[in-house]
């Protein structure tokens, strides 16, 4: 399969800060690509340079462009929600339409005025007088009657309310995603896109601590319920993290023997929640 | 091509208040006090016992100029429609100015930038377009509703008067409103090659400004100027200090001022001159505005606004939302 985009030692200094530390990574077509990350850890900063908004040193490569020279190209193919607040306010809906459907060549109008008549969006209506919900939802009705290569969410569910949240995620599934397309996806709330991702990258600091597919997440991370009396044994085998539930001990484990944790308690996958406290601890500290 | 005229037509959508509104109801309100002002000149005349008409005393008047007070009276009635334009220039100035030192800023404080970006548009044509839409889009809008106000302008003018006796329509044939139209329209070119390096500079400092274009724009000339003018650095080059006054900081922030080419760019003597010589020889002559191309302060100007809009381009391309 071919890589959709191929990174290679990419680093990004602010005047005070490394954004980016020598991180490498690969993503192939046709996945679902979490990337989660604690706030500051450069997730926003890897996207922009991905999109071609922010000069780095290292090699990248995004569906054979090279972000930096050639952007405009570039976003012929990929399209991008950066959070829910970046429509310009004094657009109206029709208007949004109108300019996409002329200046995207990728862009497929009855398609969008097909998702907009499932929303109460009208054709009047300026941006600056809808909810966040609804803003989203135009949004997304614009993009994903793109028929881009890449589609890259940054906290896109930000500030919704759960309905909102849910139908977002849910339209990009249904109507949207397809073996030929990939979505990277950053967000604070885990949970709800834990179902969809097929991969899964952990950035701290920078650089990239964790970088596997879901299916061997659940290979390598083994959780396993302890009673006190075993704990210390577990303890000898190098757990990740232990937290204590209603005097029961739980463990993380990474690449430990499936069989041995199996003596020891219940055994079962990690939430990525769960994962993600174990594998970034001691970040803020 | 299409998307060029698509990003005009978003400038359009975005500043239809200023490009659009602006002019027509500042030629609403010119309109408005010019007939208030008539009214209330008939009405003073009335109860004074003034009145031409009833006598027929203008219209003997007009009977006895010869042709050279008629074509100074056509001179007058063009004056009259080219007042309209007067103000309206004062007023595109401003909206041009300010238009310039939000294009590049507004999108990014409020992040809209990210949007605009995720399209597949170069950083160039954006700035094309804004550079088109506030050197020929905002002037067009400004021409039409001026020609518009002159025309009604000149009709109000020949209806008071033929209630004074005066023939309309032969009052209308001394006036030359194609003449005027042709010279608005024809000054057009020339505002977008005058009014460069100030659209230059300040879209440089809207796409280059983390916060407060408006204070960088205005404040780094300005205090440059006092620097200079404290130390009298102009000395140094043989040049007095109003020369800095002149040449870089007025040129530099006023030139979006439709006229300030004309009364500024070429020396003044000569256009005087034209003027007081023969009168229907009138100052927005092209062949008289036109005298500004020849100007070599007209084509430095031209070479500094592109290198500076160069580096809008610059900047625009890699300063984000942050």
């Amino acid at each position: 399969m071919s890589a959709v985009i191929t990174a290679n030692g990419l680093s990004k200094r602010y005047k005070n800060a490394l954004a980016l530390d020598n991180a490498s990574f690969q993503i192939p077509a046709g996945r679902i690509v979490g990337l989660i990350g604690p706030n500051g850890a450069g997730k926003t900063t890897a996207l922009k340079a991905i999109l071609g908004l922010t000069d780095f040193t290292g090699e990248l490569n995004v569906l054979g462009f090279d972000p930096r020279k050639q952007r405009d190209r570039l976003m012929g193919e990929v399209c991008f929600i950066a959070d829910v607040a970046v429509l310009p306010r004094w657009i109206r809906v029709r208007e949004a339409v109108d300019f996409v459907a002329n200046v995207h060549p990728r862009f497929d109008r009855k398609k969008c005025e097909a998702f907009l008549a499932r929303t109460k969006l009208q054709s009047g209506q300026r941006v600056r007088q809808m909810s966040k919900g609804m803003i989203v939802q135009l949004h997304l009705a614009l993009v994903m009657a793109i028929d881009a290569k890449l589609l890259i969410l940054d906290e896109p569910t930000l500030g919704l309310d759960i309905l909102y949240r849910k139908q977002f995620y849910q339209s990009l599934l249904e109507d949207y995603f397809d073996e030929n397309k990939t979505i990277i996806v950053t967000t604070h709330q885990v949970e709800e896109v834990e179902h969809i991702l097929t991969d899964l990258m952990f950035i701290r600091d920078g650089r990239i601590v964790l970088d596997a597919d879901m299916d061997a997440i659940g290979e390598r991370f083994i959780e396993v319920l302890v009673n006190a009396d075993k704990a210390e044994a577990a303890r000898q085998l190098k757990p990740l993290d232990e937290r204590q539930v209603f005097g029961k001990s739980i463990f993380l484990f990474d690449g430990a023997n499936r069989a041995t944790l199996e003596q020891l308690g219940e055994t079962r996958r990690p939430s990525i929640s769960d994962l993600f406290v174990a594998t970034m601890k001691g970040t803020y500290a | 091509m299409k998307t060029f005229y698509w990003l005009v037509k978003r400038e359009f959508w975005e500043h239809r208040g200023g490009f659009l509104w602006a002019p027509v109801i500042t030629g609403g309100v010119f309109l408005l006090l010019n007939i208030m002002g008539i009214i209330t000149a008939e009405v003073l005349g009335a109860s004074h016992g003034i009145n031409f008409g009833a006598s027929g005393g203008l219209h003997s008047v007009m009977a006895d100029m010869d042709s050279g007070d008629m074509s100074k009276v056509g001179f007058a009635l063009d004056i009259a429609m080219y007042s309209a334009m007067g103000l309206l220039a004062v007023v595109l100035g401003f909206v041009v100015f300010f238009y310039c030192l939000g294009a590049l800023y507004d999108d990014r404080r409020d992040r809209s930038i990210l949007f605009w970006k995720s399209l597949p548009i170069s950083d160039t044509s954006t700035v094309l377009s804004k550079i088109v839409s506030a050197t020929v889009l905002a002037p067009v809008f400004a021409v039409i509703v001026g020609i518009v106000v002159g025309i009604l302008q000149l009709l109000i003018l020949a209806v008071t008067l033929s209630f004074h006796g005066v023939n309309v329509w032969h009052l209308l044939l001394m006036a030359h409103p194609f003449r005027v139209m042709f010279n608005l329209i024809g000054y057009i070119p020339l505002y977008v090659f005058w009014a460069l390096p100030s659209v230059g500079w300040l879209l440089l400092c809207s796409a280059w400004a983390r916060s407060k274009p408006f204070l960088w724009a205005v404040a780094l000339p300005v205090a440059t100027g006092l620097v200079i003018s404290w130390f009298g650095l102009m000395g140094l080059f043989d040049l007095p200090t109003t020369w800095f006054w002149k040449n870089v900081v007025q040129r530099g922030l006023f030139s979006t001022f439709p006229g300030t080419g004309s009364l500024f760019g070429t020396s003044s003597e000569s256009i005087g001159h034209d003027v007081a010589g023969d009168p229907n020889l009138d100052f927005m002559n092209l062949t008289n505005t036109y005298h500004l191309l020849a100007s070599p302060n007209l084509w430095v100007g031209v070479v500094i606004g592109c290198g500076l809009l160069a580096g809008a381009i610059w900047f625009r391309r890699w300063r984000d939302d942050s």
